[in-house]
């Protein structure tokens, strides 16, 4: 089973990301599940908008971490969600 | 004491009344109790919700019996919503008219949960004991025209698991995020249709094959769970993730729990939330305390050979209880309790001739029901 490569990714319906005051972290949270992010899934995750492409995303990303080159890992976190359907692309 | 993370899950069992009689229904046989009608008030549950938030609890299910018999559905969603819950609402479908649907959008309800009980109308009517297969087909369409994202249940057993295949692709054609296919686990009023409901090993196999092939060519677009009956297993489950680890469950009533049925086990007593917070019973309640952790164990649980200990927490309690008689003995279910020549026995006396099914009873559904 393979995902096709996302370009202008979002969170579907139902899905959403969260701050979880009392483990103080965010969450994504969905049907029957949550999961924990690490800051730098959270700052990915909410420039998923379905309005930025993931190169955008990656741009922004950049940016803000010195030029620092990000989009692989980006691309690589984008897909691991999509493959759980926790992203999808808005274009599609 | 034994110490315990925060909850993540809320079940909140509105009302035990429910317009379908299915057999193997999970809650507790005595549900007609006269104490399960004293249901909590409107203001009763909100303020359970904002104290489960404040507890570190972010999934909500608003279930029963069937939840939609409280005309406060809505408002408890609301309420739900203001608190940052992610909200579930578990449904017959019966209920889910197009006016409710579109308040509980509004109320910010975030997933519809839809239960059939076959693809076949007619079986799924037989086994609900009575006519509500179109209906459930209606709301699991309305649910999607209004957004929400669909989870389609199904309690699987001898006779709708040949159907396997067309029960997946029913959810498919229903454009489900989810399918449930759960198979009957022996509690509430499963344990006395247990000679009814038992599959055989051979449609076992038949069912996991067919699901992993659905899982390969649908892949992420639809998930498809599929959970094995503990009497075809060797090692117990952690059931509800463990005793008091993950799981508050609020009975109609307001009895706070750990588990649908923990209600059976004799000399356990269950705070409520009448008179106590959320917190104070999930920390130190007897009840919530009374299986935590490994202390309670028995051996050779305490000492697992396999070192499960920490994994399955020990399995089923209930399960213990109802089939060795001792809610503190092994889960008959392992391999090494002495009593799993009972687990055994069970599935292979599987009897393929039609056994008549014990209906699930209650008072009917009243016209007025919430309060």
């Amino acid at each position: 089973m393979t995902v096709a490569t996302i370009s202008t990714p979002k969170l579907p319906e139902g899905v959403r990301l969260r701050f979880d005051k009392v483990r103080d972290r965010h969450v994504l949270l969905y049907p029957e599940g949550a999961i924990a992010l690490n800051p730098t899934a959270v700052s990915v995750l909410e420039l998923c908008d379905g309005v930025r492409t993931i190169d955008e995303i990656a741009a922004e990303l950049s940016a803000k971490y010195n030029g620092a080159d990000v989009r692989s890992d980006v691309e690589n976190l984008v897909d691991a969600i999509a493959a759980r359907g926790l992203i999808v692309d808005a274009d599609s | 004491m034994p110490t315990a993370d925060h909850p993540l899950l809320l079940i909140a069992e509105l009302s035990y009344k429910c317009p379908l009689h299915c057999p193997y229904c999970s809650n507790p046989v005595g549900i007609a109790a006269e104490k399960y009608r004293d249901e909590l008030s409107t203001e009763d549950w909100s303020r359970v919700f904002r104290q489960a938030a404040d507890l570190g609890v972010l999934q909500l299910a608003l279930t029963g019996g069937e939840p939609l018999v409280r005309k406060d559905a809505e408002e408890l969603c609301r309420v739900s919503t203001e608190s940052g819950l992610y909200s579930t609402l578990v449904t017959a479908g019966t209920p889910f008219t197009r006016k409710r649907a579109l308040a509980l959008k509004e109320a910010g309800l975030d997933h519809v949960q839809v239960s059939i009980q076959d693809s076949d109308p007619v079986s799924s009517d037989l086994i609900a004991g009575t006519k509500s297969f179109s209906k459930k087909i209606e709301a699991a369409h309305l649910a999607r025209e209004l957004g929400f994202p669909l989870t389609i249940n199904v309690v699987l057993h001898r006779r709708n698991l040949d159907r396997i295949e067309e029960i997946i692709a029913l959810a498919e054609s229903l454009d489900a995020r989810r399918v449930e296919l759960a198979n009957t686990q022996y509690q509430g009023w499963a344990l006395p249709n247990r000679d009814a409901l038992m599959p055989t090993r051979a449609q076992l196999e038949h069912g996991e094959a067919v699901v992993i092939a659905a899982r390969e060519r649908i892949g992420p677009k639809m998930e498809i769970l599929w959970v094995l009956p503990d009497y075809y297993e060797e090692l117990p489950k952690p059931c509800m993730g463990g005793w008091g680890r993950e799981a508050i469950l609020v009975a109609p009533n307001g009895d706070v729990l750990p588990c649908q049925s923990a209600s059976i086990i004799p000399g356990l007593e269950f705070d409520n939330v009448r008179d106590k917070s959320l917190e104070e019973i999930w920390f130190e309640s007897e009840a919530f305390n009374r299986f935590r952790g490994t202390d309670w164990m028995p051996e050779p649980c305490k000492s697992c050979p396999l070192d499960r200990q920490h994994a399955d927490f020990g399995g089923c309690r209930c399960q213990a209880l109802q089939l060795s008689g001792d809610a503190y003995a092994v889960d008959p279910v392992c391999q090494f309790s002495a009593d799993h020549s009972i687990i055994v026995e069970a599935r292979e006396r599987v009897n393929p001739d039609e056994v008549e099914y014990i209906y699930r009873q209650h008072d009917p559904v009243p016209a007025s029901a919430g309060r």
